[in-house]
């Protein structure tokens, strides 16, 4: 499924400064490998230990991934992924 | 660079600090996209509920985002309150400080401590404390 991923500013110098690219996948894991291809690199500030990035929100559509199949989440033709720095801390 | 912001946004800031007690709050001050002022203060839910760490609701945090796109705004500083140690970045605060073109503003709730509101850069794992340019 090709859909559009909005992209944080932060990670922006990875997508050429582009706020919104294309993927394709059918789970969110294949999505990140697929735009790892096109911009290097990016796979590494999204998944770490083949889980969500402790330093990043995934959403598809409404949803954090993390409550729904967190990479295995499937995605759908007309889906939107966002991601989002996560804000934490002590 | 100091931090530009407005007298009313750091007095929302110190107000939700003092609510929240003894429980940390955190939010985000929003500024015109391109503009250097911070000014619309965000108060976001505390998802961790505790006095000694704090993070973003992350479904409130996707609505709010896209309000702030929706405004053509940008997230400028991300705050949070300390409620038993000084106005400075923890070892948590400086691992999880992501973005060195934020600002990090801290509040301290501690009766003790000996400066309530400062603020910092955190790059690549150094922290920067830096002057407030208020506008009244």
């Amino acid at each position: 499924m090709s859909v559009s991923v909005m992209v944080p500013t932060l990670l922006r110098p990875l997508t050429e400064g582009q706020k919104k690219v294309e993927a394709q996948g059918e789970t969110v894991r294949q999505l990140i490998d697929q735009l790892d291809q096109r911009y290097p690199g990016i796979k590494g500030r999204l998944v770490h230990d083949d889980q969500v990035h402790r330093f990043v929100n995934i959403y598809v559509n409404d949803d954090d991934i993390r409550f729904a199949d967190g990479l295995a989440t499937v995605i759908a033709a007309g889906d939107r992924l966002t991601v989002l720095p996560a804000v934490a801390g002590g | 660079m100091p931090l530009c912001i407005t007298r009313e946004a750091l007095e929302q800031i110190r107000r939700h600090a003092a609510a929240e007690h003894p429980l940390e709050a955190c939010g985000l001050v929003a500024a015109a996209s391109g503009s250097a002022l911070a000014h619309r203060v965000v108060a976001m839910r505390n998802q961790a509920a505790s006095p000694t760490w704090f993070s973003f609701d992350s479904r409130e945090q996707l609505r709010v985002w896209s309000e702030l796109d929706e405004r053509d705004e940008e997230c400028r500083v991300i705050y949070h309150s300390h409620t038993a140690s000084e106005a400075w970045p923890s070892r948590d605060d400086i691992a999880h400080a992501s973005d060195p073109e934020l600002h990090y503003l801290i509040v301290s709730t501690w009766p003790a401590a000996r400066h309530a509101l400062r603020s910092f850069r955190i790059v690549a794992g150094r922290v920067f404390e830096e002057h407030l340019a208020i506008q009244e």
